[in-house]
């Protein structure tokens, strides 16, 4: 069998998969008593139908981009990260300790990088003690960064409770912050440039991580410290022998991998919160994984896969709100399949498409 | 004649590549044949596809005449048919009579089993003359031994043939001798023998008839008697091939790298180094001889910078290394070592990176391949074209994946690489590892004109013949030490074969 051409094994595959995907996930829908075409057309217009579905959408995929971002990076230096969700949650905390220290003293145009960098800080910091326990004692990677997910919930559970809950409050979250501590939203500034656009979640985060999968790019590709991280990923013998520290190279590459999962901080308080609150980070630590499985780890694969993920999310939570038997849980069972067919299955069709495919015998 | 196997006509593809083609040939009963071909020639896959490990795409494969499927290497063992990998299928925490066992426990309690297995193997023992102790952990054996027991494992199945892939290359010419000495017995008592090899030495020594292979084909069957090593050279690359390598007298000058009572010490205490002392001059090869596992492997580790030394220490172009001095590669390649590791797959260069990226393995943080902090890729892919061109790798294609290059045209790129810089001192581990004849000639030429051109060279094969042609001095490993030094003009096989086992 010869192998697919590019474009098969890029393009079509993953939309095969997708379809494949759809298939099972309309029998379910219609064993549940609901016509698969009227969910698909909710699940589609719900994701994209107007300016304000498609906000939706674009600022979950925020999210998806920052912590398929951050799956990668590790992933190019051999390393599975699965404490985006943990890094995540510290990140946030650093934005927001950052805001809650300084809103009242800071302009927005300074506040703003000083809690970006803030969140970078203190994910790339969560993701550090695992990436030095692994470089300096061995400790793998995969059950440090799990334990330090719980570590991270059960520390802001604390601090929330007992240190930054706004006094006089009863629910478990900091104040709220001040306007400098807040991102510009998307329509806000769209509608100053007059551009009438619904209002929506999405925020000036998207710009970020647009930024993040260029220098991510730029990072793996076209430096020399990329080189060495993909180096050690692929091959860590030829990495010593190159002259690359190990130690020092899981360092860096597990902080660049916090650092982005970190963002989703910024996306979630600055952006749409504005406070300090528990459990932001929903599950998309974990999603990243899939996201950037689905995206090849590449920063551009990556954003078309957080683009769908967006779309299930928003499409999903719409299709949940008006069929009342499609429930969130049937929303995570979709999610789930499509995780399904476009990771664990991924080449399911291969042995097909090779068939179609296949140059016929010449005469 | 009687032909215990018969071949009809086998092809087998894999994708676009036929690695076996149109092949036929016939394996005389209780003979010793050999199959030669160069790497690549389609040997392994012959034996493997006879094996019942892959499946041929047409042809025939007849036991005593009778067509046969071999679906799995449970169908071949059916048929009497045994395989002894190069790599041994030991496991090494069993006794032998444990790995004697597996696969065949007999019942779900072991003791009937053992019990058995016992009996039968001083049945063995007493008709073929193997002995080895049964209740030995496989870990403590020697590599020889440990070979013996692969035989055994094979012949305790029943079988009646027996197919030998590249059996000496962890061996010492003296334990290959014992070899050929056991299948010598065991051709006596019937048993029908296969040797697959590259040696034409161990072909002349051992068999009645040889098959040449070249691309996937048979392209010669020799009575063994009636043919010369040169015959068969021939045949193997298809045209007339040097196997002695001309080379002007050494003129050695300054000494470029000294080690001094060097020795490497592992964490559960075994000494892996042992007071090791020598010395490379410019415009010399050094030739370590011995066979693999002797340390080689630590040494060039050591001298490279990949391991610090636990004792003693060296000296590379004026710079001192010891256990309170560690080095780290980078370094080392700013002094001037270039460094060839032995196993290119494994430490050389990154299966999965483009030939570009595989050429600047090592130099990736030097200008002009970096600048400004960013890869130049224009430059990566000039200097890798460049690379291609002088050493001749092919194709020429500086965006394809390193793996996708033959061994004979990876290692080029990586002594392309290594060389590229003219470097002070240059520690070669298996220049010719699974490369091709008609490349090692070249890398041969290419070492010794760096080494003219005033490198101190360091070469580590556990090819003899490789050392014996290459080296101008050489210098014998066993068990971690330095156990001969010999000038190349007075060394032969026999002299350095007996320095190798420590016992001269």
């Amino acid at each position: 069998m010869k192998p697919l051409p590019r474009w098969a094994d890029i393009v079509l595959m993953p939309l095969i998969n997708i379809a494949l995907a759809f298939v099972i996930v309309g029998i379910i829908v219609a064993v549940i008593g609901v016509d698969p075409g009227k969910a698909l057309k909710l699940l589609v217009v719900g994701a994209l139908g107007s300016s304000e579905s498609i906000g939706y959408t674009l600022y979950y995929a925020t999210n998806f981009i920052f912590t398929g971002l951050a799956v990668a990076v590790a992933f190019h230096a051999g390393l599975f990260n699965i404490g985006g969700e943990g890094q995540a949650y510290i990140g946030g905390l650093g934005c927001g300790l950052a805001i809650l220290a300084l809103d009242r003293y800071l302009p927005a145009w300074a506040m703003i990088p000083v809690a970006v960098a803030a969140a970078a800080l203190f994910g790339a910091a969560w993701a550090a003690v695992p990436a030095w326990l692994q470089a300096w004692r061995g400790s793998h990677i995969v059950i440090t960064t799990i334990m330090f997910n719980f570590v991270a919930s059960a520390l802001m559970v604390y601090l929330l409770v007992n240190v930054l809950i706004a006094p006089g409050s009863m629910t478990p979250q900091s104040r709220n912050f001040a306007a400098s501590g807040k991102l510009p939203q998307v329509h806000e500034l769209l509608d100053r440039l007059g551009f009438q656009v619904a209002p929506s979640a999405l925020n000036l985060s998207i710009v970020l991580a647009i930024a993040c999968c260029f220098l991510a790019w730029v990072f793996l590709w076209h430096t020399p410290w990329g080189y060495a991280l993909r180096t050690m990923g692929h091959n860590p013998d030829a990495a010593i022998y190159a002259g690359t520290n190990l130690r020092r190279m899981t360092m860096l590459a597990m902080c660049l991998s916090g650092a982005l999962a970190g963002f989703v901080g910024v996306n979630e308080l600055m952006g749409v919160h504005q406070r300090i609150v528990l459990d932001f980070p929903a599950g998309y630590g974990f999603a990243g994984i899939a996201v950037s499985l689905m995206g090849r780890n590449h920063p551009l694969g990556i954003v078309l896969a957080a683009l769908l993920f967006g779309a299930l999310q928003q499409g999903g939570a719409e299709l949940a709100f008006d069929v009342p038997t499609i429930t969130r849980e049937m929303v995570v069972v979709i999610q789930g399949l499509v995780i399904l067919f476009c990771g664990a299955l991924a080449h399911l069709p291969r042995p097909w498409l090779q068939y179609l495919l296949a140059p016929r015998a010449e005469p | 004649m009687t032909s215990a196997i018969e071949l009809v006509a086998i092809d087998k593809s894999f994708g676009s590549v036929r690695a076996v083609r149109g092949v036929s040939l016939a394996i005389e009963k209780g003979a010793i044949t050999g199959i030669v071909g160069e790497n690549g020639a389609g040997k392994s896959t012959l034996m493997s596809i006879l094996y019942g490990l892959y499946h041929a795409d047409s042809g025939e494969i007849r036991v005593d005449g009778t067509p046969v499927r071999m679906a799995s290497p449970h169908d071949a063992i059916a048929h009497g048919i045994g395989m002894v990998h190069q790599h041994f299928m030991l496991i090494d925490t069993f006794t032998v009579l444990e790995n004697l066992v597996l696969g065949a426990e007999g019942g779900p309690l072991l003791a009937g089993g053992l019990a058995a297995a016992r009996a039968e193997l001083e049945r063995l023992e007493r008709e073929y003359g193997l002995t080895v102790d049964p209740d030995a952990r496989v870990a403590d054996l020697s590599v020889g031994e440990q070979q013996r027991v692969e035989i055994l494992k094979v012949l305790f199945r029943g079988a009646r043939i027996l197919i030998l892939d590249e059996p000496s290359a962890v061996l010492t010419p003296q334990e290959t001798d014992q070899l050929f000495r056991i299948l010598g017995t065991l051709k006596e008592r019937g048993v029908t023998i296969v040797l697959i090899t590259h040696k034409l030495r161990e072909i002349m020594a051992a068999t009645e008839r040889v098959f040449v292979m070249r691309q996937g084909e048979v392209v010669a069957e020799r009575r063994t008697a009636d043919t010369d090593p040169e015959e068969l050279a021939e045949l193997m690359v298809g045209r007339k091939v040097r196997l002695r390598l001309d080379k002007a007298a050494p003129r050695p000058g300054e000494v470029r790298l000294k080690a001094e009572h060097l020795g490497l010490t592992d964490a559960r205490g075994v000494k892996l180094l042992d007071d090791i002392d020598l010395e490379v001059r410019s415009g010399e090869i050094v030739g370590i001889a011995g066979v693999s596992g002797n340390g080689q492997t630590e040494l060039l580790q050591v001298l490279s910078g990949i391991r610090p030394p636990t004792a003693g220490g060296f000296t590379v172009c004026g710079r001192r290394v010891d256990a309170d001095h560690a080095i780290d590669p980078g370094a080392m390649r700013d002094l001037g070592l270039a460094h060839v590791p032995e196993d290119r797959h494994r430490q050389g260069m990154v299966a999965a990176f483009r030939a570009a990226e595989t050429a600047i393995l090592g130099y990736h943080d030097e200008p002009p391949f970096s600048r400004n902090y960013l890869l130049q890729t224009p430059a990566v892919g000039a200097h890798c074209a460049e690379l291609m061109e002088r050493f001749d790798v092919r194709p020429r294609l500086t965006g394809l994946r390193s793996s996708s290059f033959s061994g004979g045209n990876q290692q080029k790129l990586v002594l392309a690489r290594e060389m590229a810089r003219r470097p002070k001192v240059l520690l070669v581990g298996q220049p010719t590892r699974g490369v091709d004849i008609g490349a090692i000639e070249f890398i041969h030429r290419e070492l010794v004109k760096s080494r003219d051109a005033g490198c101190a060279v360091l070469v580590v094969s556990v090819e003899l013949d490789e050392i014996l042609s290459l080296a101008d001095r050489i210098l014998v490993m066993f068990a971690g030490r330095i156990t001969g030094e010999i000038p190349a003009e007075r060394a032969d096989e026999r002299s350095v074969g007996l320095m190798m086992t420590g016992s001269a």
